[in-house]
């Protein structure tokens, strides 16, 4: 094999390389861009983790759009978790409070951590809220039962043919990872 | 298509270049394609065979409904291993094999463009394999979450011998990815002067557009399996919806290499069915440019249309269509290809032989299993489909009728040029119709019970569906055993048994390979022939 073959090969070879290197952080970089692209369209259901801030916004009395609460908890997840609103009637840019009830029957000590989804999918992103417990891990002690918050308002500008969500929070045992963090905070 | 000035002395200087190391060592440490191209086909003929020996396992305890030989478990490991082992050990190897031995012989190079880097991609991956298999033995089994391994299946719910899982698809991978570097670099910088790309053979073609499918999607798998192992054992939250992630992320991630993948399995198919319609129909192929653009338009094509394989997960109508739409579209390059194989055949002069009569199978075989994936892609129906023995129905027509059929068509027509002899044509006759009986009373009536919501990878079923699982396994185990005919036939191959044969072997037969004698010599174009 002659040496400018070799050469050759290994321009080729060099390329090829990067791009494989390339491909594998593409993957990597998926992550993030499936965020991006899912809070921008807002169609896998996700609410932002942050709080919306509410600057007057005109309410549109004329529309009234349905919003239902229903809870869940994950498989061996011991805590009882209900809301106490199922269901609420509201009109869009007015601000509304649901409370959620959680109680742990067992008797350790565990950190929960609830993770909304609103179904359909589309009108994820215009649910703000400006307060809500799935925003941080909720700690409980032993037997301890808590009711927590979650204050929002719908956006005006959500689309005409939705009239009707559901918002469902499922509630994660995350005590393994945040046992520091909890226990602290007591 | 070309012809050679192949000096004849320069034949006479082969005995003197023979010199290869005997015994063990001469496999080991071989640079030489043809070499490493023969450990690749029997590597992957040896895990057909393992890998078939799964699916026995599995039609064995689906033979009857209930749970009567193994236990859940053990069945989901079957599927598991047996669809990683077919993709990653049989199907993928032996097309790198084949690669490895034609590539530079239809070419005219004198060997691979890496050859160091070739042995070494071959010589992981049984430590790959090793590492898979020994899982199944260790505590609480092998992996048992499906060959696609869905968070948080392979997360939250898997044993810790997911990390072995991760370790040999990451060693698959790196084999794979050197494997397609050396196929890229063979094809760029080694064909023989007047080779130009419009003039490769076919098989050349399909298999240069699938390394470069698999130089851009196994790193993607590669990320994928790592963000698994994290998410596993480091506390990484990727797929885990409690600590931010997404486990239908992992889907996208997944099927955005599992969807080019089945490309990668199927175009080299579509290569080798191309070089021998013509040669046992006497004529040119019919459509060669369009051939090429049909094959880089389905290579293109299957970067958008990851998510039909997720129609159920719960998308937006939009995305759904634009998915289903984008997906019907791969049929109209893959209808070019079946009209053009079957123009070619148009008033040929056909003669049936063993590599022609497995390329006929596979021609209206695949074309059932691509229909089955049109009915598929239409996303309404597909919420009764998925997850069905339809999906496995179809899967397998365009893998073992497809792939499988087509690397059978390749070996028994190339065979002779390896070995130098005819194979046993009466044991390639019974192999070829034992095989296509069996196969589709094997994988037919799956489209049936699929239709009716037998689900897949459960290893029991509703009475109702008894009468066909009975017949569906035992068309497995004929399938199962016919492959023991084939066994047969290429160890008598490899002892160079049979009728010698010309360098042409077949008298249709045209392109380079057909120009070095028969056997081919250990090396062969050290002087590059001249393409006209």
């Amino acid at each position: 094999m002659s040496h400018s073959r070799q050469a050759e090969n290994k321009k080729v070879v060099i390329k090829l390389v990067a791009v494989v290197f390339g491909m594998f952080g593409f993957g990597f970089a998926l992550v993030p861009l499936y965020d991006v692209f899912c809070a921008v369209t807002g169609i896998n259901g996700k609410t932002s983790n942050e709080a919306a801030v509410y600057t007057n916004i005109e309410v549109d009395k004329s529309r009234l759009v349905t919003v239902e609460f229903i809870t869940r908890t994950n498989t061996g997840m011991p805590w009882q978790f209900e809301t106490q609103t199922r269901r609420v009637e509201v009109h869009p840019g007015e601000m509304y409070q649901v409370d959620f009830y959680a109680k742990n029957p067992t008797q350790r000590d565990i950190v929960g951590q609830a993770v909304p989804s609103v179904s359909p999918g589309t009108a994820a992103i215009y649910l703000n809220k400006t307060e809500c417990f799935c925003f941080e891990q909720q700690p409980l002690k032993s037997g301890a039962e808590t009711v927590m918050p979650m204050r929002f308002y719908v956006d005006p500008e959500l689309p005409k043919n939705i009239n009707f969500f559901t918002v469902q929070y499922t509630l994660y045992d995350v005590t393994s990872d945040a046992q520091e963090i909890a226990m602290n905070r007591g | 298509m070309s012809t050679v000035t192949n000096d004849i002395h320069h034949d006479e200087h082969h005995d003197h270049h023979d010199h290869k190391p005997s015994g063990i060592k001469r496999w080991l440490y071989t640079t030489n394609h043809k070499d490493i191209g023969t450990l690749y086909l029997w590597f992957a003929f040896i895990m057909f065979l393992i890998g078939g020996a799964m699916a026995m396992v599995i039609r064995a305890e689906l033979f009857q409904p209930g749970l009567q030989i193994v236990d859940p478990n053990f069945f989901n490991q079957m599927t598991t291993v047996h669809g990683l082992i077919m993709v990653f050990g049989a199907v993928m190897p032996a097309f790198t094999g084949l690669a490895n031995w034609m590539v530079p012989l239809m070419i005219g190079a004198p060997d691979m463009a890496l050859p160091r880097m070739n042995n070494w991609s071959f010589w992981i991956l049984p430590f790959a394999f090793l590492i898979l298999l020994m899982s199944l033995f260790m505590e609480g089994g092998g992996p048992a979450f499906g060959w696609t391994f869905y968070a948080p299946l392979s997360t939250t719910y898997s044993n810790d011998t997911t990390a072995l899982f991760v370790f040999s698809v990451h060693i698959m991978g790196a084999s794979s990815i050197m494997g397609a570097i050396n196929v890229i670099v063979t094809i760029l910088n080694m064909r023989a002067p007047g080779m130009t790309f419009m003039k490769m053979p076919l098989f050349v073609w399909t298999w240069l557009i699938t390394a470069f499918l698999l130089i851009a999607v196994m790193p993607v798998l590669a990320g994928a399996v790592t963000m698994v192992l994290t998410d596993k054992f480091f506390g990484t939250s990727f797929f885990d919806a409690a600590g931010g992630g997404d486990p239908v992320m992992f889907q996208h991630i997944f099927w955005f290499f599992g969807h080019p993948e089945v490309y990668i399995m199927i175009l080299p198919a579509f290569g080798i069915v191309s070089q021998i319609v013509p040669t046992f129909s006497r004529k040119k192929l019919f459509g060669y440019s369009s051939m090429v653009y049909a094959t880089a338009s389905i290579a293109l094509l299957s970067f958008i249309v990851w998510a039909h394989h997720m129609f159920t997960t719960g998308m937006p109508v939009g995305a759904e269509l634009f998915f289903m739409f984008a997906t019907m579209l791969i049929s109209v390059p893959t209808g070019v290809k079946v009209f053009n194989w079957v123009a070619t055949m148009w008033r040929g002069a056909i003669s049936f032989e063993i590599p022609m009569m497995f390329s006929l199978a596979f021609i209206v075989l695949f074309t059932i299993g691509g229909l089955s994936g049109l009915m598929l892609a239409i996303t309404p129906v597909d919420f009764q489909y998925h997850d069905t023995y339809f999906v496995v129905a179809h899967f397998h027509y365009v893998l073992v009728t497809g792939a499988v059929f087509s690397i059978m068509a390749a070996t028994y027509y190339w065979l002779p040029k390896w070995t130098g002899k005819m194979f046993d044509i009466t044991l390639a006759k019974w192999h070829f119709w034992c095989s296509l009986i069996s196969v589709n009373l094997l994988f037919f009536p799956m489209h049936f019970v699929g239709l009716a919501g037998m689900p897949r990878r459960i290893p029991d079923y509703a009475l109702q569906f008894a009468d066909f699982n009975k017949w569906i396994s035992l068309g497995g185990f004929a399938f199962g055993l016919s492959q023991l005919i084939f066994l047969a036939l290429l160890i008598k191959a490899c002892r160079k048994k049979g009728e010698p044969v010309s360098a042409q072997v077949w008298d249709g037969a045209e392109g380079l390979e057909w120009e070095v004698p028969s056997p081919a010599p250990y090396h062969t174009f050290e002087t590059p022939p001249v393409v006209k």
